[in-house]
């Protein structure tokens, strides 16, 4: 974008103190972005293989069940619990509560912690029952 | 920036008239994920086995593939109007920020459809020997 350099900037991103609202509010879109991405294609892989045949399951089973492959699964479940639940916020935002500050700020560490949990205790379910 | 003008309007300047169905959609498609993956994944966690022929058998009976369908239909179209929020703040040369919705627009629909197709292959055909 133009601008002329003899204005002064508006403050930027980088002036403002961080804070968990701001935090949780950019981890939503890059979430949201890596599921709508590798979360969506990983969903359709999934699918069309099935689809195919045997072989086709089999491939995709290689790959996900590889080091590389748990990474993504895992990443991408700790994504998913993490979208939701600074989307169960953004509801409650929506219906015009929890802007308070103090309020704001116990919620949105809260989406962190709660997102979090539910990764941690859906593998050492998977694993578990694995073992 | 037009202030709802007409000029304003037709350089794509003022209100385009569509904000609130955008943010109600991407409130109902919000939803629907919500019910349908968290489905999706208890359904997987408690399935015996995710080999393929337990997730073909699983798949192929109605009241998991039509679910599966109307997931694809809300996490694509919920996806659509996300990116399209991300592409419109971040893609700042016009052209660019409309070829860029093109495309997502292809690939929203696009995926959709290979989804679908894929549960409806299932459905019908079952295991592949």
């Amino acid at each position: 974008m133009a601008r002329t350099t003899s204005r002064p900037l508006s403050p930027h991103l980088t002036i403002w103190k961080w804070g968990p609202h701001m935090a949780v509010s950019i981890i939503h879109r890059v979430t949201g972005n890596g599921l709508a991405t590798v979360g969506a294609l990983g969903l359709l892989w999934w699918l069309m293989a099935a689809a195919i045949g045997s072989d086709a399951y089999a491939l995709f089973v290689k790959c996900a069940t590889s080091p590389i492959g748990y990474l993504v699964m895992i990443g991408l479940s700790w994504f998913f619990f993490q979208h939701l639940c600074s989307g169960l916020r953004h509801f409650v935002l929506d219906i015009g509560a929890g802007y308070e500050l103090k309020a704001n700020k116990s919620w949105s560490i809260a989406t962190f912690i709660v997102a979090l949990l539910l990764t941690g205790f859906m593998w050492l379910y998977i694993f578990g029952k694995a073992l | 920036m037009g202030t709802g003008t007409g000029i304003g309007r037709v350089r794509g300047l003022g209100s385009a008239k569509q904000g609130a169905h955008h943010w109600l959609a991407q409130r109902y498609t919000a939803v629907g994920n919500l019910l349908l993956v968290l489905w999706l994944l208890f359904s997987l966690l408690s399935l015996p086995g995710l080999d393929y022929e337990s997730v073909v058998n699983w798949i192929a009976n109605p009241f998991v593939a039509v679910p599966m369908m109307l997931m694809l239909v809300s996490i694509f179209y919920h996806l659509r109007l996300g990116m399209q929020t991300m592409l419109e703040d971040y893609v700042h040369d016009k052209g660019l920020s409309f070829f860029s919705v093109l495309l997502l627009n292809f690939y929203a629909i696009g995926g959709a459809a290979a989804g679908i197709f894929a549960i409806a292959k299932i459905a019908f055909t079952g295991i592949v020997k």
